[in-house]
């Protein structure tokens, strides 16, 4: 579903460049459930915004879903997240004066579906995550977790190939963080990739594999305990 | 254009930000009102301009004659100078093909009587012509004709207000009246655009006036239309021309206007045209200051509104949101507001200028001040494309930044 060869990323500082990815090797095969772990400042961020297609690399190559990746323009870019990716932030992102119903259903505007229909899938979806009541209320009406539940069901309306989560769980108590991740681990069963980046050993303990950065390099790539109970 | 998913988009966004929405709505309205009135306020001042010069035709020349201010070939100053049938005979056979319309004229002043009612009039003796170079309105009857002329009929046009005063609401075409002990019999009733003065006077025929009154062929003055397709310049170049030619004909100093002068309203109108040539002028260079103002303003508003949207944006592309339809999606809500904002504007300035109508008309010479559809037309397409720049360049901005940088956008 995602391969990456050889990945390099630098950011430019002034006159220098600060070198972030050095050379990232990486396979996610399709209904994979993978977190990426480290520190700030380790590059996981950035290796999600390249995967996500929000940013452009430098040097090496990238397959999303057997396609390179390479002299995207936006409307490209736009085509292809739309059709291929669903986004969770760490700081939600909803559009504040949309009510939960209608930033559901935004992905489907841009996909070009009837309003009729895009109401109509997003209360599904809404009702998946628990929410189905609270469809009418905006952003600021809802809790921490509540508004990053409203975020997946975006992120799943369009039915994507792989779910990207920055942090997805960084702005949450460890009792919401919990049923945020109880989400995940259902849309991946239900066989969809998920793609999750994360400072939180807990976090990465219940995805099936772990991939730890440091500095722009891969340092590890393990299969989790949960990940092995589940191959069995 | 016609996305009607859009137009929700667009205005759920309007209206779930409505300060944002009024306050670059109200610098448009704002510049669109000025921009109404100060035209309107021009149109009645022009319109005062044009009213003044109602009362005769736009092409009338006078030729008046009063005392010499200058001695000249031995004559003395203070001599009378006398117009007559030959001079006025003169002037239309030697300028035919300059001249329209063409009348003598005698000022009488007469009591005229009906029954217990009587008064004193103006009453001014002429040719049939002179319906048209004072602009004459026939209300009832007719006006005066060659016959009248030729057989000296004892026949008279009078205003409405003299029909008011001597007859009030009866009928006074075909009744007699006595004028200065002769009886004349009522043939027309006039109106005149010219004010109350001008429907306080009467018409008789000037040949009848010559026999009656004197009778001598002694005219007061020679009143003409010069042939409208004479240029302004030709026109007066005409009135001058005619001018020098009386003055050397009667024994005249060249100069003296006081003996015999030509008031020409091709030099009025030429003044006239040119003043209010300057006073556009003025307006067009204060009133699309005004408008660029409101364009700057609304384009401020909008880059600002762009920045504070520029996550919002980020988000939309990471959902999948083409550049283009963020930028179509920003230039429609500029356009529609510009519109919008600036129809109010408009249509406040014409209601104010239609309450204003004719009240400043006394003191401020401003009379029925209004907007032309040209204008209005003009300054609606100026909205639409202003509000098409001042949201597409900061909107092709925003839509190019990429979507991470505008997500870490605050």
């Amino acid at each position: 579903m995602i391969k990456i060869e050889k990945l390099h990323k630098s950011y430019p500082i002034g006159k220098d460049s600060l070198h972030v990815l050095k050379g990232i090797d990486l396979h996610i095969k399709e209904g994979e459930f993978v977190s990426i772990m480290g520190s700030s400042g380790s590059g996981k961020s950035t290796l999600l915004n390249i995967v996500g297609l929000l940013d452009v690399h430098d040097e090496g190559n990238y397959f999303l879903n057997g396609q390179l990746i390479k002299d995207m323009n936006e409307k490209k870019a736009a085509l292809l997240r739309n059709k291929f990716l669903g986004f969770i932030f760490q700081s939600f992102n909803l559009i504040s004066y949309k009510t939960a119903l209608e930033n559901v259903a935004l992905p489907l505007y841009y996909k070009g579906i009837s309003r009729k229909e895009r109401l109509k899938t997003a209360l599904d979806y809404l009702e998946k995550v628990g929410l189905k009541e609270w469809a009418e209320h905006l952003p600021n009406e809802l809790s921490g977790g509540q508004k990053q539940r409203v975020a997946i069901a975006r992120a799943l309306v369009t039915k994507p190939k792989v779910v990207l989560a920055d942090e997805p769980t960084g702005a949450l108590d460890s009792t919401t963080t919990d049923s945020v991740m109880d989400l995940l681990k259902d849309i991946n069963d239900e066989g969809m990739t998920v793609f999750v980046i994360t400072h939180e050993e807990e976090v990465a303990e219940q995805t099936k594999r772990v991939v730890r950065l440091k500095d722009g390099l891969i340092i590890s790539d393990e299969i989790t305990a949960v990940g092995k109970s589940k191959a069995v | 254009m016609f996305d009607l998913d859009r137009w929700r988009e667009i205005f759920q966004s309007i209206n779930k930000n409505r300060l944002r929405s009024v306050m670059s709505g109200f610098t448009v309205a704002f510049a669109i009102l000025l921009f109404t009135l100060l035209f309107g306020i021009v149109s009645g001042l022009s319109n005062t301009f044009k009213g003044a010069f109602v009362d005769d035709a736009q092409n009338a020349m006078f030729v008046r004659v009063w005392k010499t201010s200058k001695p000249y070939k031995g004559l003395q100053t203070g001599r009378r100078i006398q117009l007559k049938n030959k001079d006025y005979n003169y002037v239309t056979d030697e300028y035919a093909s300059k001249i329209q319309y063409q009348s003598a004229r005698i000022y009488k002043n007469f009591s005229i009587k009906y029954k217990n009612e009587a008064s004193n009039y103006s009453i001014t003796a002429v040719n049939p012509d002179h319906q048209f170079l004072e602009k004459t309105i026939i209300e009832e009857g007719r006006y005066l004709n060659e016959r009248d002329l030729n057989e000296a009929s004892k026949v008279i046009v009078i205003g409405r207000l003299i029909k008011k005063d001597l007859f009030g609401e009866r009928p006074a075409l075909g009744k007699r009246v006595n004028v200065n002990g002769s009886s004349y019999l009522i043939i027309g009733i006039f109106s005149d655009d010219g004010g109350d003065n001008e429907e306080r006077k009467a018409y008789i025929p000037l040949t009848t006036a010559q026999k009656m009154y004197g009778n001598n062929d002694y005219v007061s003055q020679i009143a003409l239309g010069y042939n409208p397709n004479l240029s302004l310049t030709e026109a007066v170049t005409f009135g001058n021309r005619l001018e020098r030619d009386l003055r050397s004909k009667l024994n005249i100093h060249p100069d003296d206007q006081s003996a015999l002068s030509v008031r020409n309203m091709a030099e009025a109108n030429k003044g006239i045209g040119q003043f209010m040539g300057i006073l556009y002028a003025i307006v067009i260079i204060v009133g699309s200051g005004t408008l660029v103002a409101g364009i700057i303003g609304i384009s401020n508003i909008m880059i600002f509104v762009i920045k504070e949207r520029t996550k919002e944006f980020g988000i939309r592309k990471a959902l999948g949101a083409k550049p283009a339809s963020i930028v179509a999606m920003v230039v429609q809500e500029s356009v529609l507001i510009t519109t919008l904002a600036g129809y109010l504007g408009l249509s406040l300035g014409t209601y104010i200028l239609s309450l204003i109508g004719d009240s400043l008309e006394e003191n401020y010479f401003i009379k029925d001040p209004s907007v032309s559809p040209g204008i209005v037309i003009g300054a609606t397409v100026v909205l639409i494309l202003s509000g098409l720049i001042a949201g597409y360049v900061p909107a092709k901005k925003a839509a190019n930044i990429k979507p991470i940088e505008a997500l870490r956008a605050d």
